[in-house]
């Protein structure tokens, strides 16, 4: 499963990259939206220098973003590991204080199990939204043979846009993760690494 | 997983355990210069081979409303090296060879003769926009037929007035809606947009879709992809 999340770090990378340069090619989603300059996005942050090659590094790496996505999902329901990581209804309480916690510096909670509500739910939405991605992809991708997957997201166009504002939920995801594997030191950044960890908090109860 | 286990044992498991990670790094073969190229060569590749076993020889692509038409004028035109390649529509013939019955010489008029097919569809360009158009012509599959093409063979290729070149699976060539295009919202194909004869394939990508066609060859082997595939794209580039 590490295994998994580091893959999918470097072909996520590489698919935002990738993605941006076939955006800049034509900053539009269709007609009714202006066609000039809805977004400029600058060179620093494309992947590969021109549309070809950009369309090579996102077709070549979608297929592994989808086969570890596969992966993870499978390991996830056959071990029973997803129990620990699903956000559940009965986690909607505990979301608000742990936000309270991180962001407005309210009194630490209890620490009863190995992730967190607002954890649970961050993993759970960002795995949801690598679904969408795949799926508004495959959309625009092939609006032909996937002609019933391109109508369910309202047409050709908007399908291109959710898949754009899909790239830019998950960034999201990514930034507020990063900040918070920095925030809870190094011990626990190795176990993403090695899989074991040194002292975890919810052992100590 | 939880278990208690002393620091000495902790650290070995560490060592083996960032082992496991080692496929991540063989991810970096994609940063090295030399291997770059034929590694996304082959991903290109197999997007395509996926592409041809995602395509369906019977699954049309939506068609629309004449309401629904971009306007003609709105109808952007990219072309390979001139606008217009004057061609002499009046002495225009199709030049076919290779795998079928009866090549040689095709008028403008044998051609135009075949059952006459119009349709509002999508046109996608790889550059990212698209516009709904409305062509009319004859479908490929009948003009197939007229010439005793050999349907078990591979390729269709193209060639065209400007030296653009394209090619096309033969299942693609036989879809209900590929079609050999002479006209463009009910009138004859302007020069800009590949008189007198281009193809529409609204099951594939706009720069399959030649203009100024010259010579059509049926064949099992490949010599040339085409244009824009030798610069890199995709070969299939289905919809």
């Amino acid at each position: 499963m590490r295994l998994c999340h580091w893959v999918n770090v470097v072909s996520l990378f590489v698919l935002v990259g990738s993605g941006l340069q076939i955006f800049r090619a034509f900053p539009s989603f269709g007609a009714k939206i202006p066609q000039k300059d809805l977004l400029h996005w600058p060179k620093a942050f494309a992947l590969g220098a021109w549309l070809g090659g950009a369309l090579q590094w996102h077709l070549t790496f979608m297929w592994i973003y989808m086969a570890t996505g596969l992966l993870y999902l499978g390991y996830q329901i056959f071990s029973g590991n997803y129990k620990q990581v699903l956000f559940m209804p009965r986690d909607v309480p505990g979301v608000w204080p742990m936000v309270r916690h991180y962001f407005f510096f309210g009194p630490k909670p209890p620490v009863k199990e190995t992730y967190n509500p607002l954890q649970k739910h961050a993993y759970t939405s960002v795995i949801g939204l690598g679904v969408l991605s795949v799926l508004t992809g495959l959309a625009v991708w092939k609006p032909v043979q996937f002609s019933w997957l391109a109508w369910m997201m309202g047409g050709f166009h908007l399908a291109r846009l959710w898949h754009f504002l899909v790239m830019w939920a998950i960034l999201a995801f990514v930034f507020g993760h990063l900040v918070m594997v920095i925030l809870h030191g190094w011990n626990n950044f190795v176990s993403m690494l090695t899989g074991w960890k040194k002292d975890p908090e919810y052992l100590s109860k | 997983m939880t278990s208690l286990v002393d620091n000495r044992k902790f650290k070995g498991i560490n060592r083996r355990e960032l082992l496991k990670l080692a496929p991540v790094v063989a991810l970096g073969a994609f940063a090295i210069p030399k291997l770059q190229k034929p590694l996304l060569k082959t991903g290109l590749g197999f997007s395509d081979w996926a592409s041809s076993k995602l395509f369906r020889s019977g699954h049309l692509a939506p068609t629309f409303a004449d309401s629904e038409l971009t306007p003609f004028s709105k109808f952007p035109i990219n072309d390979y090296d001139v606008d217009d390649p004057q061609v002499d529509i009046d002495r225009w013939t199709l030049t076919v060879s290779g795998a079928a019955q009866t090549p040689g010489e095709y008028t403008l008029a044998q051609i135009q003769a075949l059952p006459k097919v119009r349709q509002n569809t999508r046109h996608v360009c790889v550059e990212g926009w698209d516009v709904i158009g409305r062509f009319g012509g004859v479908c490929l599959s009948d003009f197939l037929k007229m010439i005793g093409a050999d349907t078990t063979a591979r390729f269709v290729t193209v060639e065209c007035a400007d030296d653009y070149y394209e090619s096309l699976d033969m299942a693609t060539a036989m879809h209900p809606q590929s079609l050999l295009c002479y006209e463009m919202y009910d009138e004859l194909l302007t020069r800009q947009h590949g008189a007198p004869l281009r193809l529409t394939l609204p099951t594939k990508i706009g720069y399959k879709q030649a203009k100024y066609l010259t010579a059509l060859k049926v064949t099992h082997v490949l010599e040339k992809f085409g244009y824009w595939e030798d610069q890199g794209y995709s070969y299939f580039y289905g919809l």
